[in-house]
């Protein structure tokens, strides 16, 4: 009996088919606002960056890490987008939901289930995700900046870069009573990860001692996978290290997005 | 527990902490019956409404909804619930009719079936015209009856409604009953909380009283009344002398005699005849009214007249 309960509690695959829907077709009445920051910025990032500080560093040391600074740069700036993406979705998105026009609490009134809406949620913004790589990835590839087959991976490694700051930042939201500490978050987390995470310039230019602290920042991973793919090549054991940190983030997210959002919605 | 109840709870308790919101109910409702659950703020209605919704769980006790247990199987109850919470929780973003189309695919109803729905429950809401424009642009009334349309898409067999007329203005709540008990008549069971008593004496058959989380009465609105109260009331108000001098006077006179700073209620099987023996002990009132004895004076002599805050 209690096992059929928990059975019948955790098999949610055919519900959350339904928050994923309508996430999308929310998505698709709203989009027009969120396709500038996605598409455009990258874009624009890329060619400030790509072209113009790129053309400083080569008229005054030549290439970096081998490549030029645009090539080098460009699979750090789809990581940095994927982060953005997965962050600004599961912040006030999810505050607002729970807590302002509660619509969070409507959904929990339907069949679905608090976990449900959590992985509703999460794989809609791993499908914007996938969408956002691939066009980043043709862009990139527009500006002559890929040389591996692998770097068809990008988009994957997208969703998963995003995801992995979406789910324990989903989380984070769900408990909280307002939106004090989301700008914390930016100033203390995000900005320092976005330029500090050898996004710019190669780990090599740090120090020594300062490696490792670069090395905490989740999206230091993110950037390295994605340069790994672009260029295609990389050192098995790194990548592993990689694949974990972020994937560990994206699992322990999940897990605690679903016990916070049952607790908010279902207590 | 009847075996035909559509809702029936036994022993519920809701904790919160230290916190008892909800100690110890029982209920039993039956298929189209309209249900009341009054109780002043903090009474422990909105816990009770959240448990019987099938959404959160209770910490102690039993309940069954269409005969099966929330804890295990919650979705399968829901599917057949409508629930109208306090505030009106919509797409606020949305078109009106968006908020409908896309509500429907929680319920994972066919896409054709929910437009058609949808438009007939727009019709019904009085919503019709205002179906393409964007959400956050409708009264408080409008709102209100789209949360309304919204919780009747799955064409629920229970719809529970928490103080759905809270804040509109009497043109709005007199649309609301009257949709309510269109809804009543098609045979949908009816869970209501609210605080208005002229809306519960409108709208339910049966009624249960709630305060600090347990249930004080229960019974038929008239029967509440006579139970609780004396057919009449006769209000009396003094002038500057004060109505001090008065009281133990007038008091053998009346069942029950409350005292409040501006006027003395005399409950009362006779008001007119109460108030002529009144006047025959040589008081003077400065003003006198006989009404009848209302749902609201059991209330009060129910939960008090104390702010609970």
């Amino acid at each position: 009996m209690d096992r059929t309960i928990r059975r019948g509690r955790t098999r949610t695959w055919p519900r959350w088919h339904r928050s994923l829907w309508y996430h999308g077709a929310f998505y698709l009445q709203t989009w027009r606002a969120s396709v500038i920051s996605t598409f455009l910025f990258p874009l624009l990032y890329l060619a400030s960056m790509g072209l113009g500080v790129g053309h400083l560093v080569s008229a005054h040391t030549g290439l970096v890490e081998g490549r030029s600074y645009l090539r080098f740069v460009a699979p750090g700036l789809l990581a940095i987008t994927a982060m953005n993406l997965g962050e600004s979705e599961s912040m006030w998105p999810v505050l607002g939901a729970v807590k302002w026009v509660r619509t969070y609490h409507a959904a929990v009134a339907t069949p679905l289930e608090p976990e449900d809406i959590v992985l509703g949620k999460l794989a809609w913004v791993g499908v914007r995700l996938f969408f956002t790589g691939v066009v980043l990835t043709i862009t990139i590839a527009f500006f002559g900046a890929l040389n591996s087959w692998w770097a068809l991976t990008l988009p994957l490694l997208a969703v998963l870069i995003g995801l992995a700051f979406a789910a324990p930042l989903m989380a984070f939201a769900s408990t909280r009573e307002s939106d004090a500490s989301f700008t914390s978050i930016y100033r203390f987390l995000i900005i320092p990860m976005f330029l500090f995470s050898a996004t710019f310039y190669p780990m090599s230019q740090y120090p020594g001692y300062l490696r490792p602290v670069v090395q905490l920042m989740p999206l230091y991973h993110g950037v390295a996978l994605a340069r790994s793919a672009a260029f295609g090549h990389a050192e098995v054991g790194s990548m592993v290290l990689h694949l974990t940190v972020l994937g560990g983030m994206l699992f322990l997210g999940l897990r605690s997005a679903k016990k916070n959002l049952r607790r908010r919605l279902a207590s | 527990m009847t075996s035909d109840s559509l809702l029936s709870a036994r022993g519920l308790v809701k904790q919160f902490g230290n916190f008892r919101a909800v100690d110890g109910i029982d209920v039993s409702i039956e298929r189209g019956e309209s249900f009341g659950f009054l109780g002043p703020n903090g009474a422990g209605k909105t816990s009770t409404m959240r448990m019987i919704s099938a959404v959160s769980q209770p910490t102690a006790g039993e309940i069954r909804i269409f005969g099966l247990n929330p804890v295990s199987h919650g979705p399968e109850i829901r599917a057949r619930l409508g629930v109208v919470p306090q505030e009106d929780t919509l797409e606020l973003e949305l078109s009106v009719m968006n908020n409908l189309l896309m509500f429907g695919r929680y319920f994972d109803i066919p896409r054709k079936v929910i437009r058609q729905r949808a438009t007939e429950l727009l019709e019904f809401a009085q919503l019709s015209d205002r179906a393409d424009d964007k959400c956050d642009n409708l009264s408080g009334g409008m709102k209100r009856r789209l949360t309304i349309a919204r919780s009747l898409l799955n064409q629920p067999e229970l719809l529970i409604l928490d103080e759905p007329t809270t804040g509109l203005d009497p043109q709005a709540r007199h649309l609301l009953w009257d949709r309510l008990y269109r809804l009543k008549r098609d045979g949908v069971t009816l869970i209501i909380t609210t605080h208005y008593m002229d809306e519960a004496e409108q709208l339910c058959d049966r009624l249960v009283v709630m305060d600090q989380g347990r249930i004080v009465a229960e019974g038929a609105p008239r029967a509440l009344i006579e139970q609780y109260s004396t057919r009449e009331v006769l209000e009396l108000r003094f002038g500057a002398e004060g109505q001090e001098p008065y009281v133990d006077r007038i008091s053998e006179y009346a069942e029950r005699v409350e005292v409040l700073p501006d006027r003395l209620l005399l409950y009362v099987h006779d008001g007119d005849e109460v108030l002529r023996a009144v006047h025959a002990t040589g008081a003077t009132p400065e003003s006198a009214l006989v009404r009848r004895s209302s749902l609201e004076d059991v209330f009060l002599r129910l939960t008090g007249r104390t702010l609970v805050d």
